[in-house]
């Protein structure tokens, strides 16, 4: 009677009664173990793959793990795979990638900080218009602002150089960097601002003493947005550089897809992981950063 | 005494603060230049221009619409237009469905939930380049799933979307969602963290089963949600050009062509400015269709409350 008098109190209330085998948590666990597969696939066979030398990958089962493991396609593919005539690999198209990402990373984010500062503090008149077309200019498709971008570089003596496909990048990324940052200033209490400014402090005084340090947060979130969204870059890439520069994304388009000689699917995979792994180790390292920039992103003010 | 001289002092101040803003003004320039000349000046271009017999560089010889008769006419330009419709619907639908199915699988207070987390999403750090080579290998006829299987004892098994024109578009969506799904579960996932639990309290006094509360409770409180991944999927799906270029090559023949390859062609390899300008300015077009009544929504809502 007790017993039931005490169920009966704590009623749902009470803690879940667990019970690790009931059906729905088989459902539950059964869906998301299957769909995890379906996330996980593509990476295991291609690390799997170019693992494998060419023989093995011929006689089938791209599922099952490398009967002898072989480094050779992933040495290949750094620094021997061709391009049309260059034969040296993934390794230019990384250093092109490096050297097209770190100005790219730092011009875009000073300037969209410097804007998203300004747009916060100092608002000035048609400062909210500017900003509305930016936001609305990151809807517009890119393909209708892609040719009069070439002008503006030809012009600039910039068409086919890594400072060009910079300025590219810097321009496209305003939008999403300047909204990111706006909010994160507008969200910093206003008396801050004001005493700073009572005691006399000017528009780069305050944005360097007082914004910059309590912004860094922002900043990380800001650097791996633009660190993953530059690397993964292929549009800009293919149409503002030249074969010298490519940046690796196009670099390995350009390899995998080529039409001349035997396909070399473990080097292919080498290849395409290769060009994975840095935003890969981004997102593993920075954890819930990353999904902090991503929602940023996404969230409009 | 000194709150009158500050009030009096104030009118005085106004050209120093001027002055200040100035500062702020000129540290926009990069965004006003931006603004004006790339994106508001850089798409009236484009719209201009379309209204030209460009060929190999722009030039002002007028033809009226003839560039979009011709667009229309153009069996490619049907086919990429066809092919964005199918997998737009499809993409929409599906990454909605799956992200919010996933989403709400986690918000079940499950175990490992953020192993989970990390796995659906960790393509959406891979580009699409990345993306359509690994489902490119992985449906390759050859060596692929289809060969696999068919090792296991299934002969008669076949799975070779990509070389068949009239499934090719699906083997890209299977590959488009796998890129793209984690990023939709995680804001449904916030969005999911963010109703109260006491709705779910409440739900589960009146006696309506899990289901029913997400689809009847849950699901319409969630619309700024909605609206949000629908914006980012929609402003995605307009722009799916890597993924064509990496996974098929616009292939087997027009099957898999898309409107941003179509424009990338015609301007940089075909040397027909005023065709690409022409088909660039009806994605404009699409997309001010789709974003209008987003904004009506965003503007009308923001009214109200």
């Amino acid at each position: 009677m007790a017993n039931i008098t005490t169920s009966l109190l704590d009623g749902p209330r009470g803690p879940k009664p667990k019970k690790a085998f009931s059906r729905a948590n088989i459902i539950l666990y059964g869906t998301l173990i299957m769909v995890s597969m379906y996330y996980l696939l593509p990476l295991y066979v291609m690390i799997m793959t170019s693992l494998k030398g060419m023989p093995e990958i011929r006689m089938g089962n791209v599922f099952g793990p490398p009967m002898e493991i072989t480094f050779q396609p992933w040495i290949k593919a750094w620094s021997e795979a061709c391009t049309g005539i260059n034969c040296d690999g993934l390794s230019r198209g990384f250093g092109n990638s490096v050297r097209i990402l770190i100005p790219s990373v730092l011009l875009s984010i000073t300037i969209a900080s410097i804007n998203g500062y300004a747009l916060s503090n100092w608002k000035f008149k048609g400062s909210e218009v500017f900003f509305s077309i930016l936001i609305i200019g990151a809807f517009i498709p890119y393909q209708t602002m892609l040719y009069p971008i070439v002008i503006l570089l030809r012009e600039l003596g910039l068409m086919g150089s890594i400072g060009g496909l910079v300025l590219v990048h810097t321009i496209f990324g305003m939008p999403i960097l300047t909204l990111l940052f706006r909010n994160y200033f507008a969200s910093i209490p206003q008396e801050l601002f004001k005493a700073a400014r009572v005691d006399g402090a000017g528009f780069w005084q305050i944005y360097f003493q007082i914004m910059i340090p309590m912004a860094l947060p922002i900043f990380v979130v800001a650097i791996i947005l633009q660190v993953t969204g530059i690397w993964n870059d292929f549009l800009f890439g293919v149409i503002y550089t030249k074969p010298e520069t490519y940046p690796m994304t196009v670099q390995l388009n350009n390899i995998v897809n080529s039409v001349q000689g035997i396909k070399e699917y473990n080097v292919n995979m080498a290849a395409t992981l290769l060009t994975g792994l840095v935003p890969l180790i981004i997102y593993f390292a920075s954890g819930k950063l990353f999904v902090r920039g991503i929602a940023a992103g996404a969230v409009k003010g | 005494m000194t709150v009158i001289t500050d009030t009096l002092i104030k009118p005085v101040t106004r050209p120093r603060r001027l002055f200040k803003n100035l500062m702020a003004k000129l540290a926009s320039i990069p965004m006003i230049l931006t603004a004006l000349v790339v994106f508001v000046g850089g798409t009236a271009w484009t719209v201009v221009y379309s209204f030209t017999g460009s060929r190999m560089l722009p030039k002002t010889k007028w033809v009226g619409l003839d560039q979009y008769e011709r667009l229309w006419d153009s069996d490619r330009w049907i086919i990429s237009i066809t092919n964005l419709g199918v997998y737009g619907v499809c993409s929409l639908v599906l990454t909605l469905v799956i992200g919010f199915s996933l989403a709400a699988c986690l918000d079940r207070k499950i175990r490992f939930e953020s192993a989970f987390r990390s796995i659906f999403l960790y393509p959406f750090a891979l580009s699409f380049v990345v993306t359509g080579l690994a489902w490119q290998w992985i449906l390759n006829p050859d060596f692929g799933l289809q060969s696999v299987v068919r090792g296991w004892g299934w002969e008669s098994f076949a799975f070779n979307p990509l070389n068949d024109a009239n499934t090719v578009i699906y083997g890209l969506l299977i590959a488009g969602l796998w890129q793209g799904t984690g990023l939709i579960m995680c804001i449904m996932l916030a969005g999911l963290r963010g109703i109260d639990e006491d709705i779910w309290k409440a739900t589960r006094v009146d006696g309506i089963g899990t289901i029913k509360t997400y689809l009847v409770v849950i699901i319409p409180m969630m619309r700024p949600v909605f609206i949000t991944a629908l914006v980012l999927i929609a402003a995605g799906i307009i722009k799916l050009y890597d993924l064509v270029v990496a996974q098929t090559g616009g292939g087997p023949g027009l099957a898999s062509e898309v409107p941003a390859k179509y424009v990338i062609e015609y301007m940089f390899r075909a040397q027909n400015l005023g065709q690409g300008f022409a088909a660039s300015t009806m994605m404009l077009c699409s997309v001010v269709i789709v974003l209008i009544p987003w904004a009506y929504l965003e503007f009308g809502g923001r009214k109200r409350g």
